[in-house]
């Protein structure tokens, strides 16, 4: 029997923050996550911001966590040595009808203690020339940035891993296991529909075996609804997937200076215009309802909806300069808020639930749980110290996530420097980015293995330019295979069933 | 090593190679090609097919021998060359950065510089292609050197999507070697490809052309597991009711080239919209005195031996410019794309420099004509030159070829008009 203090269920970058604040304590914690690597669902395609925080209901745990995690992003940056800039955002208003939803999101920023400022639409074409002419102002939060959101992710869980989680990809959670005592009870009280005493959870069931421990996290993003049923919380609950598409633009040919929200929608904040860490410009995304949590397709009406949107902000996009689509789903639900004025019921749940003991339940984690998350996991944290867990900070906890070296961030000087110290930094793979045998070679040996392509692509950025990998693929299967000591028929894009190649040629 | 010379090319295609001879040959005394692969021949060496050398040999050879002809002259003359080797950046002032595991980080300098980096493969994202992003979605050019390079099948069952040339010559490759292609969809009502690849590719093989139809989604997570075809209409919308779910573990995309000009945009080179590629005059030199292009990096051409040519004139001027130290692109006569052209390069002709044998303007057509059509070069409304075609398709390009004769009105004109009319 394999017995762990804590198993947390999900790697994004909620279960990521989780694990790796987890990971300062001295804690034997197993972290499981379904697919092949790490930061596959909701992290994985989205608008990159860290929000301010002025638009979250105030009262909410949303606006809770998204101001408190804002702050610490400059801190996670520096230890976990991934690009964070802090360059403030913008809410676009377009014609003066759409003024007074400046002054809203300001009253709300206001209430949160987020700093904002009103400007003219004048200032605004200022400091965005492309802008739609008829801006009539702009609610401006200066600190608000852009994160690359794969970065993030895997920094954290490779910290997490450094200072002793243990990460098992591809183990699927199918069901809970229950101090037997408990579970009898749990029948009975099924049976009289009543709310008795605690239930308690011991363990987790998965596709590999079953999984001991005294506490489990609930952190499965888009599954986390599925998560908690079969914990018996919160059956009233659903996660609606909500997917949004994107455009990237080319960046030699766009160039956005700032992050640009038009005003928001009921269902979301808008198809927005951004400039992103690695100089494209990004544009998305919609928000349609769907029923399925993997349909990650981009559709032609999506497409469309959301270039009419980017065009209401920055007329002069062309469709001709857009280098890549793509869709992401945001894991919302239907949470009430406890601590909101108004009648609020998307709230992020972060909770030890009063019936079932051993469980840390966290859900409806879309936007902002991104810029939320490193709050989330202090909340966890202080949830489980609330509950008596004993959290004891190891000495040799290491906050520091070494970065690997970046060859094209590098000056002339350096590359050379590093080309001499490895020379298989000096061959180029992905002639678009600019990323070197040296690099994807590091990441395959690295404290999380990237071991297909979509993993090497989230870490090195290979294969995202003009040509979307047509020139770096068959390279790149050729370095998997070479370095997993595989044959090239068995590399995948993002797992099993995905390989790239069917069969050998004929002789 | 040595980091200064009179002519770097850029790329070892069929461009690059025939450029660097000519320049040697020409008077450059050193003249260095520049190649991130780890072979001389571009392209050329993944296209087994036969068709290349028709006009430049009179012979039909397949594209790796087309290209070593090319190779072994560069060699024996003494043309140097780095392989395995990227270049990251090209200033204005023709220093090039260059990268490679055996030679570090170089800085190169070159009196002369051309780009020959030829072209890339239009993806689904520029064509905005619906569906989920699984294993088995890949361009006919990336598939194309999995097979004959690498020697891997990417698929068993495959529909392609585009009429372009590498599609067709893929359809043809895959069925010899064991797998089933569906059908190749075309959005356009007719064909972008040449029209002998439609017979020698897909007629010969029963492999069926849709016109008009395109693939309205992408199905399958993992790995592509079917498409859902549908026919459009003339404005190229799906037409309902036409969807049809094609079962396939590959899609293949020959849905169009782009010149590769990165590089040629760090360099300060003012690229024509239509094309993609660079302004060039007649000699393919650029804005940027001292710095060429040739071949698909200017315009997309459909045979290899357009791209010769072009090669060896810029490779010719490129020397000429080192011996006779003429560097500013001359104020010549623009050309301008007339009735039913989508373009004409070069895009300006220096009548200084029209003293070679003959001047070929090359232009590809808007739409097809089915019909005996007469290709015009006017100044106004005088007709400077003209020839007679049966037919103007857009996927096959037409040259019109300038004589010495026609060289005085030439170097009169205020501009030179193409244009495809009717006869």
């Amino acid at each position: 029997m394999q017995q762990y203090d804590i198993i947390i269920i999900g790697a994004g970058i909620v279960g990521s923050m989780v694990a790796r604040t987890l990971s300062r304590y001295d804690l034997d914690i197993l972290w499981i996550e379904k697919e092949s690597d790490i930061c596959t669902g909701a992290t994985a395609a989205n608008s990159a911001i860290v929000h301010g925080g002025y638009d979250a209901m105030p009262g909410s745990l949303k606006a809770k966590m998204n101001i408190a995690g804002n702050a610490m992003w400059d801190q996670l940056a520096a230890e976990l040595q991934f690009p964070f800039a802090r360059t403030g955002t913008y809410v676009v208003a377009i014609g003066a009808e759409e003024l007074a939803a400046l002054d809203e999101l300001k009253r709300r920023g206001d209430a949160g203690g987020v700093p904002t400022e009103i400007i003219s639409g004048a200032a605004m074409r200022e400091r965005e020339p492309s802008i739609n002419a008829e801006v009539s102002g702009a609610l401006y939060c200066p600190t608000g940035g852009i994160c690359d959101p794969w970065a993030a992710t895997i920094a954290a869980a490779e910290n997490a891993v450094m200072n002793g989680v243990e990460l098992r990809l591809n183990t699927a959670f199918e069901d809970f296991i229950w101090d037997s005592e408990s579970a009898n009870q749990r029948i009975s009280e099924s049976a009289n529909q009543g709310i008795g005493e605690t239930s308690k959870i011991v363990g987790v069931k998965t596709n590999q075996g079953d999984f001991y421990a005294r506490w489990i996290i609930n952190a499965a993003g888009l599954f986390a609804d599925e998560v908690m049923h079969k914990a018996g919380v919160r059956p009233e609950f659903h996660i609606t997937p909500r997917r949004g598409e994107y455009y990237v633009m080319d960046r030699i040919k766009v160039q956005i200076n700032n992050v640009l929200f038009p005003v928001p929608s009921k269902v979301s904040k808008g198809i927005l215009v951004t400039t992103t860490l690695h100089g494209n410009t990004l544009v998305g995304p919609n928000a349609k309802e769907i029923a399925d949590k993997t349909d990650v397709a981009v559709t032609a009406e999506g497409m469309r909806e959301i270039w009419d949107g980017a065009q209401k902000l920055v007329p002069g996009l062309s469709q001709r300069d857009v280098i890549a689509t793509f869709a992401g789903l945001r894991p919302g639900g239907n949470a009430p808020c406890i601590g909101c004025a108004t009648p609020y019921n998307k709230d992020f749940i972060i909770e030890i639930p009063e019936n079932v003991a051993g469980f840390v339940n966290l859900g409806g984690m879309e936007s902002p749980a991104l810029t939320a998350a490193p709050a989330i996991a202090e909340r966890v944290v202080a949830l489980l110290q609330g509950a008596g867990v004993d959290l004891r900070v190891k000495a040799d906890w290491n906050p520091i996530r070494p970065a690997r070296p970046v060859f094209r961030h590098l000056d002339r000087k350096a590359q050379a420097a590093l080309i001499a110290q490895d020379s298989r930094y000096g061959r180029v793979i992905c002639r678009c980015e600019t990323v070197t045998e040296g690099e994807i070679v590091a990441e395959i040996h690295a404290p999380i293995p990237a071991t297909t392509y979509d993993a090497i692509k989230r870490r090195t950025w290979l294969g995202t330019g003009r040509c979307l990998g047509g020139f770096d693929m068959p390279r790149v299967v050729d370095i998997l295979a070479r370095e997993l000591g595989v044959a090239p028929l068995s590399v995948s894009k993002k797992g099993e069933g995905s390989e790239f190649l069917h069969r050998r040629t004929k002789a | 090593m040595k980091t200064t010379y009179d002519v770097i090319v850029i790329g070892s295609g069929p461009g690059g190679l025939a450029a660097a001879i000519a320049a040697k040959k020409g008077g450059a005394d050193d003249v260095l090609v520049l190649e991130r692969d780890i072979e001389l021949g571009g392209i050329l060496l993944q296209c087994i097919h036969s068709g290349f050398g028709l006009e430049t040999f009179k012979e039909d050879l397949p594209g790796p021998s087309y290209a070593q002809r090319f190779a072994d002259e560069a060699k024996a003359i003494g043309v140097e060359y780095l392989l395995d080797t990227m270049v990251l950046d090209v200033t204005p002032d023709r220093r090039i950065f260059v990268t490679s595991s055996r030679g570090g980080l170089l800085e190169l300098h070159a009196r002369a510089i051309i780009m020959a980096m030829g072209c890339r493969e239009r993806t689904r994202a520029q064509i905005r292609l619906p569906g989920p992003r699984p294993a088995g979605v890949y361009t006919a050019g990336t598939a194309q050197r999995w097979v004959n390079v690498e020697g891997y099948m990417p698929g068993k069952r495959f529909v392609i999507l585009g009429s372009g040339d590498i599609g067709m010559i893929m359809a043809r490759r895959l069925t010899f070697e064991g797998a089933k292609v569906e059908g190749v969809l075309e959005v356009m009502p007719y064909l972008t490809g040449l029209s002998r690849n439609y017979v020698q590719c897909l007629l010969d093989f029963d492999i069926p052309l849709h016109l008009s139809h395109t693939v309205k989604r992408i199905i399958g997570k993992n790995r592509v597991e079917a498409v859902e075809a549908v026919a459009v209409d003339e404005r190229w919308q799906p037409i309902p009711g036409t969807e049809e779910i094609i079962p396939c573990d590959t899609l293949l995309l020959s849905v169009g080239l782009i010149p590769e000009n990165e590089l040629s945009l760090k360099a300060g080179v003012t690229l024509d919209p239509v094309t993609g590629g660079p302004y060039v005059d007649d000699g393919f030199q650029t804005n940027v005195p001292g710095i060429y292009a040739a071949g698909n990096v200017v315009h997309v051409y459909d045979l290899v031996d357009w791209v010769t040519q072009a090669g060896i004139t810029a490779g010719k001027r490129a020397a000429q410019q080192i011996t006779n130290g003429k560097w500013q692109m001359a104020n010549g006569v623009p050309t301008q794309a007339g009735d039913n052209v989508r373009y004409v390069v070069p895009h300006k002709v220096n009548p200084e420099t029209l003293t070679e044998d003959t001047l070929m303007l090359q232009m590809r057509v808007t739409r097809p004509l089915e019909q005996p059509v007469r290709i015009e070069v006017r100044d106004g409304e005088t007709v400077i030159a003209s020839k007679n075609e049966r037919y103007v398709r857009p996927g096959e390009m037409v040259n019109l070829t300038l004589r010495g004769r026609d060289y005085d009105a030439v170097r009169q004109a205020k501009s030179l008009t193409a244009a495809v009319v009717p006869r």
